[in-house]
């Protein structure tokens, strides 16, 4: 027999697809197999790594936790859309390339939404406060240490930011940061490049 | 002239891509929108530890809308012939007569929970589980052999037709160590105890195939540390050509170690699924399938005996340990071998001898984990210096110099084989010096004054060091080849796989060095056998120093006929030439310069032109009329080629210190301090070898206080999921890992370098057991630590039963 299928319509970083999924479709699975999204990677299929974490309507959720058929509607933001209009990094992003915050990588994409929202809600953190931030996501590889400082860093560079590079709260996104609304019909917006 | 960027902290090229979510991983492959071509693999895995499978019925998978191939190992035959054998193994050694791997999928029997036992292709991996989730097993369950003391009984073998459960029995001398410990005027011994863990790369392993018939051949992705090791073995057991099949590994999300063993049963039923099927199959491992199918380490069971003098000096050393390898050996007595040989660290003792039984459990298989045998083998080294110096009453500090190798006694031959059938020899290395570094850093002399006034408030803290030697960049050889291509742009190709490392950058950094061309010119690409065929793998902290000595050298061979072109074109001696920049000109004439991009074009003679450039190097512009083209010794093109195959490993070495308290009450155990001093020879690139070491401490602090797998005596893996398994999030990491450097330059490679991979985590659970000992002492007289990994509520314990 087969499954019923439902009729659903993702808008993922600005641009609206409409997806034909199980109702057990998972968000992670629906990003990564049904629109080739494959910068949110799945590390533990049960909410404890991070590494599947999105930004729904600007707030950090495990991709793998959520079902595709319920945020229907709701505004996702993935890593692909941390990247600006120009194709130059985000701050977040150029935190962590200037901090070595990543090695190979697998964990980074739920790091830096993580840190897009954290660094929105507190712009400037303390040193405890960028350790707490990033205190949900497992990383095998950096043991941590650059990635706090990437956190720091990435504040900093938000701070220093032209104003419509600033993260948005979620709500209404600005351009370059989370996602490109003016970009809403753009395939290139996916990240996938050529 | 350009700064040379060896020793540079040079940023990743490689994160470019990672950061914008533009890394290709193995489950990213084929996943173009709305493609639906690929199939998805499932496998059904044996839930009992040790049973007989009495018989397998598929029938209602049959009927599963979505399902194209159900497979058990009946049916592996009339696919392969070869595939109806045995997996490899890979590493054999004489000493293991009782070695066995595994079948693909099960054969008549099951020894772990996990073991593969059926295969599901369907167009989805939901529809896959859900047909896995259809098939009807029936089990004969046979008694369970779970942990090293279960094992050395023998009440129930793993494998009927192996005696004791005994895989191997190995023992290495070095003079007669019972006699000297016999004759010693202090003697101790200890029994030690260490854990299982496991690699846990956040991404599992994953392998996509596709056969396209008609160029007949197999394209393979796989997530692996060794893309030759799977090719090959694909090729075998496919019964394919080997040029029939290209293993390209893409990006991997972490190794460790467990990603180089191959080929895992996927990676060979994935090939043949996409074969038989005609259509591409991928198979991603969840993280249930990565807890309990693929590989764990570190288990043992120690047994010390030592001799020693007043000064601490050890006349004699005595060590049997009992290793479990759990249910097969695919990867021979790699990580014992390690174990014995590396105990001894940078000590040299009068007679040492080694003994190891390799035992068969019915539990997940054990090969190298970072570190690979090491933690366990400093764990044992270095809880008898601290036993030492606790029996005389010295500082551990002054034991651990009193057996040092001197720096003039290099090279040093300890006379025993070590893991790569080659001489156990260090090459070079000063501990006295970076036993100073590191007492400096943590503070050591001032740290007793510091415990007083800690204890003056009540509170307990403590101190501990542990210090290794660590053999790195064993062969047998790693090659490079550096094509300039006619634009100028230098492409790199490395035939071992990256996980992690910054392997683009810190080779890129060699090539732009030596042939004189700008970074951002240079493109390094690793783990692709079309690229380069002939490699071994990334693992024994072995990338930087085999691969980078290769690239080092291809990119000199690259950089000879550079000179040897330009010089015939710009009519000049080659010694009077330099390229900076890309670009050859004759020192102090720099109007007489030809670019790279040019030099590569005229290395290749050409009848037909495709561009304004390649019009130079046509037959009625370029050569002299009364000699070939090219020339007999040579040949087209602007390449360099080669390989780096050394006598033997180098031995890096570093020293960790940790400063800890223990709550009075709780027994919860906090990190106040890590200092770190590590010799990798000349470093590369000084930012991700810091990297190296920040992640291998955290894995090490996981191995000392959190980490474990929690078997139960039926063999069921109790904690095989992130909320069971304790991995350390930040806030189980120092806030800040203090680090300093020495070097003290490989002489067996060109550039003197030592691996940095795996250092980071091998002495961290001596340093902890030290540590909490030196706390716990201020309030108990015996505060013996004797197994890691240590939890608080295993230390309140001890407490109860040492008051």
């Amino acid at each position: 027999m087969a499954e019923e299928l439902h009729q659903i319509r993702l808008t993922v970083n600005g641009t609206a697809h409409d997806l034909r999924v199980p109702a057990r479709r998972l968000l992670s699975d629906a990003l990564r197999h049904d629109l080739a999204l494959t910068g949110t990677h799945v590390g533990c299929e049960h909410g404890v790594c991070g590494a599947c974490t999105v930004l729904l309507d600007g707030d950090p959720v495990r991709a793998c936790l959520v079902f595709a058929v319920s945020v229907q509607g709701q505004e996702i933001t993935t890593v692909e859309g941390l990247t600006r209009p120009d194709g130059a990094l985000g701050p977040v992003q150029q935190a962590f390339a200037e901090c070595h915050g990543l090695q190979c990588g697998f964990c980074t994409p739920g790091f830096l939404t993580t840190i897009t929202a954290g660094i929105r809600d507190n712009p400037e953190p303390t040193h405890d406060e960028a350790r707490e931030m990033i205190a949900g996501n497992l990383c095998r590889c950096t043991g941590y240490q650059n990635i706090v400082k990437a956190v720091e860093r990435a504040a900093v560079l938000a701070r220093e930011g032209v104003e419509g590079d600033r993260p948005g709260d979620g709500s209404e996104l600005e351009a370059g940061q989370l996602a490109g609304d003016d970009r809403a019909d753009d395939a290139a917006t996916t990240g996938l490049g050529a | 002239m350009t700064t040379k960027l060896m020793g540079q902290p040079v940023q990743r090229v490689e994160d470019q891509r990672f950061l914008r979510g533009q890394g290709r991983y193995t489950d990213d492959v084929l996943t173009a929108p709305g493609d639906d071509v690929v199939l998805h693999a499932a496998v059904l895995r044996s839930p009992h530890a040790h049973a007989r499978i009495v018989d397998i019925d598929v029938s209602e998978v049959l009927d599963v809308e979505g399902v194209h191939a159900v497979w058990t190992y009946e049916d592996l035959e009339g696919l392969s012939p070869a595939m109806a054998q045995p997996l490899p193994l890979l590493i054999p050694h004489p000493a293991l007569t009782q070695g066995r791997t595994q079948y693909a999928l099960a054969k008549d029997e099951v020894n772990y929970v996990g073991e593969a036992v059926a295969l599901v292709v369907a167009t989805d991996r939901y529809i896959a589980e859900d047909a896995v989730g259809l098939i009807r097993v029936d089990y004969d369950i046979l008694p369970a052999v779970v942990g090293i003391e279960a094992a050395r009984e023998a009440r129930h073998l793993v494998h009927d037709d192996v005696p004791g459960n005994l895989g191997a029995r190995l023992v290495q001398e070095v003079g007669d160590a019972p006699a000297a410990v016999a004759a010693a005027p202090h003697r101790l011994a200890l029994d030690l105890t260490i854990e299982r863990s496991a690699c846990m790369p956040l991404e599992g392993r994953g392998t996509v195939a596709r056969w396209d018939p008609d160029t007949d051949r197999l394209q393979l992705w796989t997530s692996t540390q060794s893309s030759t090791g799977v090719r090959a073995a694909v090729a075998v057991k496919l019964g394919l050509a080997l040029g029939q099949v290209d293993v390209v590994t893409p990006d991997v999300g972490g190794g460790f170690g467990v990603k180089i063993v191959h080929p895992w049963p996927e990676e060979l039923l994935v090939p043949l699924a996409a074969r038989a099927l005609g259509r591409p199959v991928k198979f991603t491992e969840d993280r249930r399938e990565h807890f309990i199918s693929s590989a764990h380490e570190r288990g043992q069971v120690q047994h010390v005996e030592v001799g020693f003098d007043d000064e601490g000096r050890v006349l004699g050393l005595d060590v049997e340990f009992w290793h479990d390898h759990g249910a097969y050996t695919p990867y021979g007595l790699i990580v014992p071998i390690i174990t014995s040989t590396q105990l001894l660290g940078p000590y040299k003792p009068g007679a040492y001898r080694v003994a190891f039984e390799s035992l068969y459990t019915n539990t997940v298989i054990v090969t190298p984990y970072r570190g690979a045998g090491r933690p366990q083998g400093c764990f044992a080294m270095e809880r008898t210096m601290d036993a030492i110096a606790d029996y005389l009453g010295k500082d551990r500090t002054e034991v651990r110099a009193a057996n040092f190798i001197q720096p003039d006694e290099f090279p040093y031959d300890h006379q025993m084989v070590f893991q790569d059938g080659r001489p156990l020899v260090y090459d070079s290395g000063d501990y006295p010096a970076m036993l100073g570094k590191l007492k400096a850093l943590v503070g050591w002399d001032e740290f007793p004054a510091y415990q007083a006034e800690m204890a003056a408030q009540g509170r307990q803290v403590g101190i501990g060091l542990g210090c290794y030697v660590e053999g790195t960049g064993v062969g047998p050889y790693e090659g490079a080849h550096v094509h300039v291509e006619t634009s100028g742009k230098v492409k790199v190709a490395i035939g071992l796989t990256t996980q992690g490392q910054g392997h683009q950058t810190v080779f890129a950094q060699l090539v732009a060095d030596e042939l004189g061309v700008k970074f951002e010119d240079v493109e390094v690409v690793s783990g692709d056998t079309r690229r380069m065929p002939y490699a071994v793998g990334t693992f024994a902290s072995r990338a930087a120093v085999m691969s980078g000595s290769a690239v080092h050298l291809a990119a000199k061979r690259a950089k000879e006929k550079v000179l040897r072109i330009a010089a015939d074109a710009l009519e000049a001696d080659e010694a009077d030439l330099q390229i900076v920049d890309g670009v050859v000109s004759v020192k102090g004439a720099p109007d007489a310069s030809i670019d790279l991009g040019t030099v590569s074009v005229l290395s290749n003679p050409l009848r037909y032109a495709f561009d304004e450039a390649s019009k130079a190097a046509t037959q009625f512009t370029v050569g002299d009329p009364g000699k070939p083209p090219v020339a007999e010794d040579d040949e087209p093109g602007l390449e360099g080629k080669d390989f780096y195959s050394p006598d033997r490993a180098t031995f890096a070495s570093g020293m960790h210190a940790v400063i800890v308290e223990t709550d009075p009450q709780t027994a919860e155990i906090t990190i106040l301090k890590y200092a770190v001093v590590h010799d990798c020879g000349t470093v590369i690139n000084p930012m991700i070898v810091e990297g190296q070491i920040h992640g291998g401490v955290a894995q090490g602090i996981g191995g000392s206080l959190y980490e474990r797998m929690a078997y139960d005596s039926s063999g069921q893996l109790l904690n095989a999921s992130f909320m069971d398994f304790l991995m350390p999030y930040v806030t189980e990491v120092p806030d800040g890992i203090a680090i300093d450097h020495l070097e003290t330059p490989s002489p067996l490679n060109p550039l003197g370098i030592k691996g940095a991979g795996e250092a980071g985590v091998i002495p961290t659970a001596a340093a902890f057991a030290g540590a909490i000992e030196d706390a716990e002492r201020r309030t108990r007289s015996d505060a013996s630590i004797t197994a890691m990994p240590i939890s608080p509520s295993e230390l309140y314990t001890l407490r109860q039963d040492t008051p």
